[in-house]
């Protein structure tokens, strides 16, 4: 299956956009990935285009933004994201962030973009050994980049979670330079924004949820925006990551990303 | 030919498999043990008239790059 939705309209526009072009998202497909087709209907439902990309394309086409979606990429063999990263795609995506292109991995996506080497650290088994399924809150450390600049100051963002290999690890040097740049985009916490022990869902360090790298324009979390982007789903705070994004993309030429 | 490629989990990173054999273990009754480390154990057949040191740096290579994560954990090789 190479995808549905492939090769974007001429001037194809959501209802409801009133003056922006509407950005082009690829969204990663991998054997045993399941979050792929929700990222592009949030994207559409959000007023832009997106569309599968295979993961042994070896290009990406005409792309503004890649997503990285949850999943089991090749059935979590080996490790979660280890067989991934050697895809055809994957080279590209790497190229693509290597020219500054924005790009987004959710859960088995941030998995995969850690073993990619794309971001620092590692996510490793939960740590009551339990795959997690339930709504967790966020706070946003920073709102300078891409993925967090329209999220509104003191804004908790509850998003769902689902994932057994959720808990962030990395060594002490890079914990601290995490912190050093700003890094760090997201940490669980509780509902009223208290980072606790309690809040943490899976053991991750410093419950870290989700970071960037040093260049700002690869982010990888473990929550899923694009599952709550409509009241209907029981959470519409995944809006305010790609808000940011449509907001970063509208800020910065595009020509050069391809 | 084969080489033998042992993985675990580095001594900084969180175990919770190990730890809850280890809990059960001690319910057993199994006294002594100090601590568990759980990985995976990786076979791989060499076809025959492969060079021994050639081998070695290319499983070394290999493990480090696919087979090992080296951020959370490490390894070791042997082949006979």
């Amino acid at each position: 299956m190479a995808g549905t939705g492939r090769g974007r309209p001429a001037g194809a526009r959501a209802a409801g956009t009133i003056n922006a072009k509407p950005m082009n998202f690829a969204v990663l497909q991998f054997p045993a990935s399941n979050c792929d087709q929700d990222a592009v209907h949030a994207v559409r439902l959000l007023g832009h285009s997106a569309r599968l990309v295979w993961h042994k394309d070896a290009s990406l086409g005409d792309t503004d933004v890649v997503i990285v979606p949850g999943g089991f990429s090749y059935g979590d063999y080996l490790r979660c994201g280890a067989i991934a990263r050697f895809s055809p795609v994957m080279q590209a995506v790497k190229q693509f962030a290597e020219h500054g292109g924005l790009v987004l991995g959710v859960c088995n996506g941030f998995q995969v973009l850690t073993e990619a080497g794309l971001l620092p650290g590692a996510l490793i088994r939960n740590r009551d050994l339990q795959f997690h399924c339930e709504f967790v809150h966020l706070q946003t450390e920073t709102t300078d980049s891409p993925f967090t600049n329209q999220i509104p100051a003191g804004k908790i963002l509850r998003l769902p979670i689902a994932h057994g290999e959720g808990c962030y690890f990395a060594d002490d040097a890079t914990l601290a330079q995490l912190a050093a740049n700003h890094q760090i985009l997201w940490r669980y916490c509780d509902a009223g924004g208290s980072p606790t022990e309690a809040a943490n869902p899976n053991g991750a360090l410093e419950n870290i949820a989700g970071i960037c790298n040093e260049r700002r324009n690869v982010a990888g979390l473990m929550p899923h925006p694009e599952r709550a982007c409509e009241p209907l789903l029981g959470s519409d705070d995944g809006k305010w990551i790609f808000a940011s994004i449509f907001s970063a993309l509208k800020a910065r030429p595009q020509a050069q990303l391809a | 030919m084969k080489a033998k490629i042992i993985i675990t989990p580095k001594k900084a990173v969180l175990d919770p498999q190990g730890k809850t054999v280890q809990t059960a273990l001690a319910q057993m009754g199994y006294t002594g043990v100090a601590d568990v480390h759980i990985g995976k154990y990786i076979e791989i057949d060499l076809v025959p008239g492969t060079d021994k040191a050639a081998a070695q740096q290319a499983i070394n290579e290999a493990a480090h790059r696919l087979l090992s994560n080296p951020v959370i954990e490490d390894y070791k090789l042997e082949i006979e």
